[in-house]
């Protein structure tokens, strides 16, 4: 199953620079974590030491945040498009 | 919802109604909405990037109350996208500068001046001032405070924040609707997320996100529209896409769910794991430092030093001194071209990467390995001011 993952810029240099990356899995959490094998560097940016999504991360399937459907046991269908979207603070 | 402003008992003179005729003759404004415009007061913190359109396009449309905040001087590499600063204002205070352009745009407005940092002490008071509030700040702990004191005192936080050509815009902490912990409980620790000043930003970004903020302002003022609201709008100016993302009130949220733990400000740096000034000298102290002139009188001396540069390529292009270009992020990778047995000394643009570099190094048998103090910008300053500074 090949699901599309948009990088936000702020990931990009720990992801080989792409904006997206094509991976695979029946939920999402096996298409993140299929993301973190493709892109080690991405490990510590998207989860914490206990392996947890960290909470200045958000992840959402089309436009729903995955923590209001069934987090990582989300069912993932081909071409559906995940987003990571971390918080930015820049204003100035 | 409850209209948010009463313009009932407001009067505009004949100026002010050829003034805003434009807007008079639009059903979703009339007299009506000029009036609540009139009446309202909003509350611009930072008058920075997302700020100066913000607070330009607000005066413009005739909000009668502007208060800004800001303690910051106008600095030269500003002028890039700050534009309600001009390069005659470098040096001035960042409010004088705005006070005087924003009058110049509508003499009709007041403006409430709060020149200084918002922190925990004063968030309240100065809030309880105004109706709507616009974030317009750079940090994660102001922008945590914001959102933590429009939840306590019950006032809308129009949200925007930027990195490089990417935005989000949301309005939080209306009563319905989730706030900035509902969809960011935490914030990242320092170091893991760049700033602008260290990611650099595209300038017209925040005139895109700054524009955001002041419709959806205009719009609560005026009750008109389908407000930013339990959505968050993420825009790409790179490949000039905008997208919408649902976000949800969070019923565990710490200070805008049922049962909030936070219940009066707190000490922000502390929750943004930004540590004191002492625990900045035991980091430094580790890291060994040369300042700039020990080293010019060492490399004149003709002496054995390695110069090695950890900033980015295109970095390097503006200004060099002739370093060895490694980026940080490479180092770990390209570390077999650096011979352990000579000095090395690093620098970067002012210091932070290359004391990373220097840990890294001397933790990986790099034993004679020294941060540049001040870095590139300490040089152009102190050694040779004819190296351009960026």
């Amino acid at each position: 199953m090949s699901i599309k993952v948009l990088i936000p810029t702020p990931l990009r240099p720990y992801a080989g620079k792409q904006s997206t990356i094509e991976v695979s899995g029946q939920t999402v959490g096996e298409a993140l974590n299929d993301l973190v094998v493709k892109q080690p560097d991405l490990h510590k940016h998207l989860f914490s030491e206990d392996g947890k999504l960290r909470s200045f991360v958000n992840v959402y399937l089309k436009d729903e945040d995955i923590r209001y459907l069934s987090k990582n046991a989300t069912v993932v269908k081909e071409s559906d498009t995940i987003t990571i979207v971390p918080s930015v603070a820049g204003g100035r | 919802m409850a209209e948010l402003i009463d313009g009932s008992q407001i009067k505009l003179s004949n100026e002010e109604i050829l003034r805003y005729s434009r807007h008079l003759i639009m059903p979703e404004v009339t007299l009506e909405g000029q009036k609540k415009l009139k009446a309202a007061r909003v509350l611009c913190v930072g008058t920075g990037g997302l700020g100066s359109p913000l607070a330009l396009y607000l005066a413009a449309a005739g909000v009668g109350t502007l208060g800004l905040v800001d303690f910051d001087v106008v600095d030269y590499t500003n002028l890039q996208r700050q534009i309600l600063h001009h390069t005659a204002d470098v040096g001035r205070l960042k409010l004088d500068s705005a006070i005087d352009k924003l009058t110049a745009i509508n003499p009709f407005v007041e403006i409430k001046r709060f020149d200084k940092y918002l922190n925990s002490q004063n968030a309240l008071e100065i809030f309880s001032g105004f109706d709507v509030i616009a974030d317009g700040t750079d940090n994660f702990a102001t922008r945590y405070l914001v959102n933590d004191a429009c939840v306590l005192s019950g006032k809308p936080n129009v949200y925007a924040s930027i990195f490089r050509f990417e935005g989000q815009a949301s309005i939080f902490a209306t009563e319905a609707g989730p706030c900035y912990r509902c969809l960011y409980p935490e914030p990242p620790p320092p170091g893991l997320v760049p700033s602008c000043a260290e990611g650099g930003v595209l300038g017209v970004l925040p005139g895109l996100l700054g524009v955001i903020q002041a419709t959806e302002v205009i719009k609560l003022i005026l009750g008109a529209g389908e407000p930013l609201i339990g959505r968050l709008v993420l825009v790409d100016a790179l490949a000039m896409r905008f997208r919408e993302l649902r976000i949800r009130k969070n019923p565990e949220c710490p200070v805008c769910g049922t049962n909030p733990t936070v219940k009066e400000l707190i000490d922000y740096n502390q929750f943004c794991g930004i540590r004191g000034e002492e625990a900045e000298a035991s980091t430094s102290a580790r890291i060994p430092e040369i300042q700039p002139e020990e080293l010019k009188r060492r490399l004149d001396a003709k002496e054995d030093i390695f110069v090695l540069d950890v900033r980015e390529p295109h970095e390097y292009q503006i200004v060099n001194i002739n370093g060895h270009l490694i980026p940080l992020g490479d180092l770990p990778t390209r570390v077999h071209e650096l011979d352990s047995s000579r000095e090395i000394v690093v620098h970067c643009k002012s210091g932070a990467r290359s004391a990373k570099a220097v840990d890294f190094l001397r933790k990986s048998g790099f034993k004679r390995a020294t941060n540049l103090t001040g870095g590139i910008l300490a040089w152009a300053e102190r050694i040779d001011p004819s190296l351009p500074k960026y």
